[in-house]
């Protein structure tokens, strides 16, 4: 073999393993996954009865939004789980490869936990009608007989965060940070500019375009400071770059769909956080007794799937319960509509 | 509309397009360099991932800034020098081999902040400098002289780099490469070499770019730069191969970006038009592609391997 060839095979073999580490690193099915087939093989695996499932989803399993609200949730269901989870699939051909993989491997419920997954998942789910597939957020199934579809009415916390927002501002001027006007991003900005102005507080808000430029949020967070808001929210995972802001503004935060205290701990009022065990409690019971999907479910605050969480650590916290409960109460019986 | 021409709302606007512009700046900075002497680098967004996870990843462990700056510096170096190596040695294809460090840089940093850190923690930001004397000009100070060093250093670079491109011997070599390997061969000049320190330094530079992205946010996401190595390839053609043309585009995006949110923020775009605003900094750089496409030559070498016969 000469230098030339030897230089090529050489080549090939590192621009292979640059490959292999790359995909190492969107394939979730690694660490928990291993953890969980260990467990369960130790049990017994599937023998035990172990229900097999998977996740795909857009973003990081710890994103203190969309798609560790999803993981949690599972992790809380009453019943062995044996998960899988591909995450980082912001590509949407990506998670139609997952998605079709978890199927031929026999996984017998696969979560697509976006949106923008449904068009692929039309066209998977009828190739493997004994697989339930769980789809979200969307407020239909598409007819498919194996699809269960879940929403979350995210306007309702968003309206408690909203009433919340409009106690604690001293200027009067709420800045809200969309990504894309669409979901329960959308439904989450109305619904607490509803609650916001319903107490006297003006809301301003901006969407960046992006679900995932954590620079443009930060970048919008900054705007919304040089116009004189003193209070900020903001969906989805990218809102960490916002919250940055907040904190070094010292200004207070209010989050959604998981609890995002953590990232200022002094700074965060309270997170709608998503409970979606709720509702997959009861397609998992349907399926149980043989019917695959066709349902679509909501979360919201009569049925616990929304929980609003105050910051245990924000001063004056306790002074907000009474509010939230009160709030949350007038919501729950009709008395307060929130714009979903 | 009124609200936006009062001098604090412009003040954040400039201030906030620099700071958007700061890291599209160096990670184009180096891109000229490694272009000038004919290497396409496709990784750039790959690297600067790779640099801003272990630039945050040291302020997580060490609580040292200026330790991250430096640990972001050298993962930039490295990945040159593997860059350097698959390309000017190995005579690999510059595209393909691009898209692998960037999806190396992709796949990897997710992996490491996975299994090293979980959870997104915020951490200390680079501090603002205000510059003596010339923080305190009204107006003009707040927009251009109250920002964290890095941010600094990417606009000093660009003197630096127009220096080195033309008045030192090594950025003449740079250009000769880039333009006629064969010829600047001819006359004694090592093409690999040059080329290979030309691809360090460029990736050197987006090393910086992932610093300043991740020093200036205060925390690391997945896929932190959002396709931010891309853009930046992109305004290298934008400013021409110039180091200043590449400034302009970058304060250009940025400043563009700025401004679309804060009239998104002051309520003067309308909600329904919001996302077509969104790429008003993307569609210039287009427009500007478009329009310079055919005025401006790109180096004679870009993209093609140098062997000697």
């Amino acid at each position: 073999m000469n230098t030339k060839h030897l230089k090529r095979m050489l080549a090939m073999l590192f621009a292979f393993t640059l490959m292999a580490a790359a995909c190492g690193g969107s394939d979730d099915a690694s660490s928990e996954a291993d953890e969980a087939t260990e467990e369960s093989s130790e049990t017994g695996g599937d023998e035990s009865g172990a229900l097999s499932m998977a996740i795909v989803a857009p973003s990081a399993s710890e994103d203190l939004a969309f798609t560790q609200s999803m993981i949690e949730s599972i992790e809380a269901l009453e019943r062995d789980v044996e998960l899988q989870v591909t995450d980082g699939t912001f590509v949407v051909e990506d998670a139609a490869a997952a998605i079709r993989g978890y199927a031929e491997e026999g996984v017998e419920v696969i979560v697509a936990h976006g949106t923008q997954f449904g068009a692929s998942l039309a066209e998977i789910a009828p190739e493997f009608p004994e697989t339930t597939f769980i789809w979200g957020t969307s407020t239909d199934t598409q007819g498919l007989p194996n699809v269960f579809a879940y929403y979350p009415a995210a306007d309702q916390g968003g309206y408690v965060n909203g009433v919340l927002a409009a106690g604690v501002s001293e200027s009067g001027s709420i800045g809200v940070i969309g990504p894309v006007e669409a979901g329960d991003a959308v439904a989450y900005v109305n619904g607490f500019a509803a609650g916001a102005e319903a107490n006297g507080a003006t809301v301003n808000i901006a969407y960046t375009g992006s679900f995932s430029d954590v620079a443009l949020m930060a970048e919008a967070a900054q705007a919304f400071l040089a116009n004189g808001n003193d209070v900020l929210t903001g969906s989805s995972q990218a809102v960490v770059g916002a919250v940055g802001v907040s904190r070094e503004a010292g200004i207070p935060w209010f989050g959604t769909q998981a609890n995002q205290s953590s990232l200022d701990p002094a700074g965060v009022v309270a997170s709608q956080v998503y409970h979606w065990e709720v509702v997959l409690e009861e397609m998992l019971a349907l399926r149980d007794g043989g019917t695959l999907g066709g349902e679509a479910y909501e979360i919201n605050l009569a049925n616990g799937g929304l929980v609003i969480e105050i910051n245990p650590d924000y001063p004056g916290a306790a002074d907000l319960q009474a509010t939230v409960d009160e709030t949350v109460a007038a919501i729950v019986d009709g008395s307060i509509t929130t714009g979903g | 509309m009124s609200d936006f021409f009062t001098a604090s709302i412009l003040v954040a606007t400039i201030a906030s397009g620099i700071r958007l512009a700061t890291p599209y700046l160096f990670a184009s900075l180096g891109e000229t360099i490694g272009q000038k002497s004919g290497v396409l680098n496709l990784g750039v967004d790959g690297v600067m991932l790779l640099s801003a996870f272990f630039g945050y990843w040291t302020v997580l462990e060490r609580d040292n800034l200026w330790l991250a700056v430096a640990v972001s510096l050298v993962v930039g170096l490295v990945m040159g020098l593997i860059y350097a190596t698959i390309t000017v040695f190995f005579h690999a294809t510059q595209g393909i081999s691009g898209i692998g460090i960037f999806l190396f840089g992709l796949g990897f940093s997710e992996l490491m902040f996975r299994r090293q850190v979980g959870t997104p923690l915020p951490v200390d930001k680079l501090p603002k400098i205000e510059i003596p004397l010339l923080a305190d000009i009204p107006w003009l100070g707040e927009a251009l002289f109250q920002h964290n060093p890095l941010t600094y250093a990417a606009f000093l670079a660009v003197p630096v780099v127009v220096f080195m491109l033309n008045k030192t011997t090594f950025g003449m070599n740079v250009r000769a490469v880039g333009e006629n390997p064969q010829a600047a061969d001819s006359l004694g000049v090592s093409v690999a070499r040059t080329r290979f320190i030309a691809i360090v330094i460029g990736n050197t530079f987006a090393g910086l770019a992932g610093a300043a992205l991740v020093l200036e946010l205060g925390i690391f996401q997945q896929n932190l730069t959002n396709g931010l190595g891309f853009i930046a390839v992109a305004l290298v053609y934008f400013g021409a191969w110039r180091p200043v043309g590449v400034m302009t585009g970058s304060l250009l995006y940025g400043l563009v970006a700025a401004t679309v949110l804060q009239w998104k923020a002051q309520g003067i775009i309308p909600r329904g038009a919001s996302d077509i605003a969104s790429m008003a900094p993307a569609v210039l750089t287009i427009l500007a592609l478009i329009l310079l496409a055919n005025r401006v030559p790109a180096p004679a070498a870009l993209t093609r391997p140098f062997a000697r016969h």
